[in-house]
């Protein structure tokens, strides 16, 4: 295999997790509540803008500074769940759309407002951009690192959803609300957690997203979000491994379309990734994970 | 135990109790029979707190305690003893059978006792434990409504509200759930609170029964004198008086 293709696989594999972990919120809050969250990638800005207030204070130390993101991402997803989903739960799709896009365009407004529209540059520490040698290439501490931790995220997620008390509540929500009602588990909680693990996990790959490409700003998460929401559709929605293979292959198209066909294409990357959408939802209507039941919503 | 006086509950805009008046005694049997659409799974739903009650009272008593029905989320209501197994069985499909039993005692963080409660309902069945590894969906209709007993037993009831355990059974299977039922209520002294189509059946282990029409009581008395009244024989019970 060329150096190349290589470099390539570990663009992919860092860009994938990153979708990754944006498609698993995604996919977590739709297989409980049956939402469409279009607010769900502006989580990422808020992760990212939290990483970079911690940064300019100066008196964050590394190895704490993700736990403190990865806590205000699940303050914030919990947050605009009490806010704005509570009130139109089991309220038709259509206005879950409306108001899922209404609080998405919120949050980039208050971004705007608060942080102005000028991109911010993201001052992450010298080490993460510092090259190692893999096989014969140089591959950037940081594009190792994402995936590392992605996986970490998808390994202690799916134990917690398999075998704790409550990841079992969220998995009886998620196919029965009202038996999970009848054996006494508060749905609100639930609800509530859901939407914590989901932003917490966003606002991680904001981190991230700072970290790979150096700059931030308001609209950042928009067209990720997007993405997350395309990567979840391919692997079924509801299905957690579904909505990590997903990240997974949507992070690889994108770079195999960037990196091997004519520059001149280059900048239509996003018409291919929809393209594949589209040809994948024509092979398999209900993606590559998902069962025909998830359709009752 | 459970006192229901006046009760009034509209679902949509169909106001489908209209004044229902009952009671159950501790340690008792109860059954409610009556046609389609009469109103028995509204009773039992608007018990357990998943439908709002419009007017009238619901108080259970247990071991001195009043606890009021008409204003209690289902949590609180599993806390007090009193588990509703619902109609269509509603087991989790996609979960695990061991999974579904534990989801029972959710309320319930005392592992050990969780583990004995288990072991108790395996005895009780122990197909589910040959397959308590399996997704739930793939049990036959019998061992689903056994699971679906197990788990509300998991919750340790004091008052068991059940929603047409023989539902979709073969007779057989069904006889076997009323054996079972009646085991548990003369054993372990859990109170019963059953809606049956199988009307026949139901006041034949009950010792109290309730015809509802139209969201109200229409004929109560022991489950004998209703399976002997001419009546009831006729509509309920597809026999001719």
């Amino acid at each position: 295999m060329s150096d190349y293709a290589i470099q390539q696989i570990v663009n992919g594999l860092s860009l994938g997790s990153l979708y990754a972990l944006v498609a698993i919120g995604f996919s977590l809050i739709y297989g409980v509540i049956r939402l469409v969250n279009f607010a769900h990638g502006d989580l990422m800005m808020v992760g990212a803008f939290a990483t970079f207030g911690l940064i300019a204070t100066d008196h964050v130390p590394w190895v704490v500074l993700p736990l403190l993101v990865l806590v205000a991402g699940f303050l914030s997803g919990g947050l605009v769940e009490r806010l704005a989903f509570r009130s139109i739960r089991g309220a038709p799709m259509i206005t879950g759309f409306i108001v899922t896009l209404s609080v998405s365009v919120a949050l980039q407004n208050l971004g705007l407002i608060l942080l102005g529209a000028q991109p911010r540059n993201f001052s992450f520490p010298a080490v993460f951009r510092e090259r190692v040698a893999l096989g014969g290439i140089d591959v950037a501490i940081i594009d190792l690192t994402i995936p590392a931790v992605t996986l970490l995220c998808a390994v202690l997620l799916t134990v917690f959803v398999k075998t704790t008390r409550m990841g079992i509540a969220m998995r009886a929500v998620s196919e029965n609300t009202l038996a999970a009602r009848l054996m006494g588990i508060s749905i609100n909680r639930v609800v509530l957690l859901v939407f914590g693990i989901g932003g917490a996990l966003a606002a991680l790959a904001g981190l991230f997203w700072g970290g790979k490409f150096g700059q931030i700003d308001p609209l950042m998460g928009f067209v990720p979000g997007l993405k997350a929401f395309v990567a979840t559709i391919i692997g079924g929605v509801g299905s957690l491994p579904g909505a990590i293979l997903g990240g997974y292959i949507l992070g690889f198209a994108e770079v195999a379309f960037v990196g091997f066909l004519p520059a001149a294409y280059a900048g239509y990357r996003d018409a291919f990734v929809f393209g594949l959408l589209i040809l994948i939802l024509l092979v398999r209507p209900s993606g590559l994970f998902g069962s025909t039941e998830e359709e009752r919503a | 135990m459970l006192t229901v006086e006046g009760l009034q509950v509209t679902r949509g805009r169909t106001r489908v109790l209209t004044d229902l008046t009952l009671e159950v005694g501790a340690g008792e049997i109860a059954a409610l029979i009556g046609s389609n659409g009469a109103g028995k799974t509204t009773t039992l739903m608007a018990l357990s707190g998943l439908l709002p009650i419009a007017q009238g009272t619901a108080t259970l008593r247990l071991d001195g305690q009043t606890f009021d029905l008409t204003r209690a989320d289902p949590a609180k209501l599993v806390r007090a003893g009193l588990v509703h197994c619902p109609e269509g069985r509603q087991i989790f499909t996609r979960l695990t059978i061991e999974e579904n039993l534990r989801l029972g005692a959710f309320l319930n963080r005392d592992e050990a006792r969780v583990r004995a409660l288990m072991d108790e309902i395996y005895a009780l069945f122990p197909v589910l434990r040959e397959r308590r590894h399996e997704a739930a969906g793939g049990l036959s209709g019998g061992e689903q409504m056994m699971l679906a007993i197990g788990r509300a037993l998991m919750g340790e009831p004091r008052l068991l509200l059940l929603d047409e355990p023989s539902l979709g059974l073969a007779p057989q299977v069904t006889e076997r759930i009323f054996d079972t039922l009646r085991d548990l209520n003369a054993e372990r002294g859990v109170t019963l609170l059953l809606v049956e189509q199988n009307a026949m059946m139901a006041l034949d282990i009950a010792h109290r029964g309730f015809v509802i029409r139209e969201g109200r009581v229409e004929l109560a008395g022991s489950g004998r004198d209703l399976l002997e009244d001419p009546h009831v024989m006729g509509a309920y019970l597809g026999l001719s008086a």
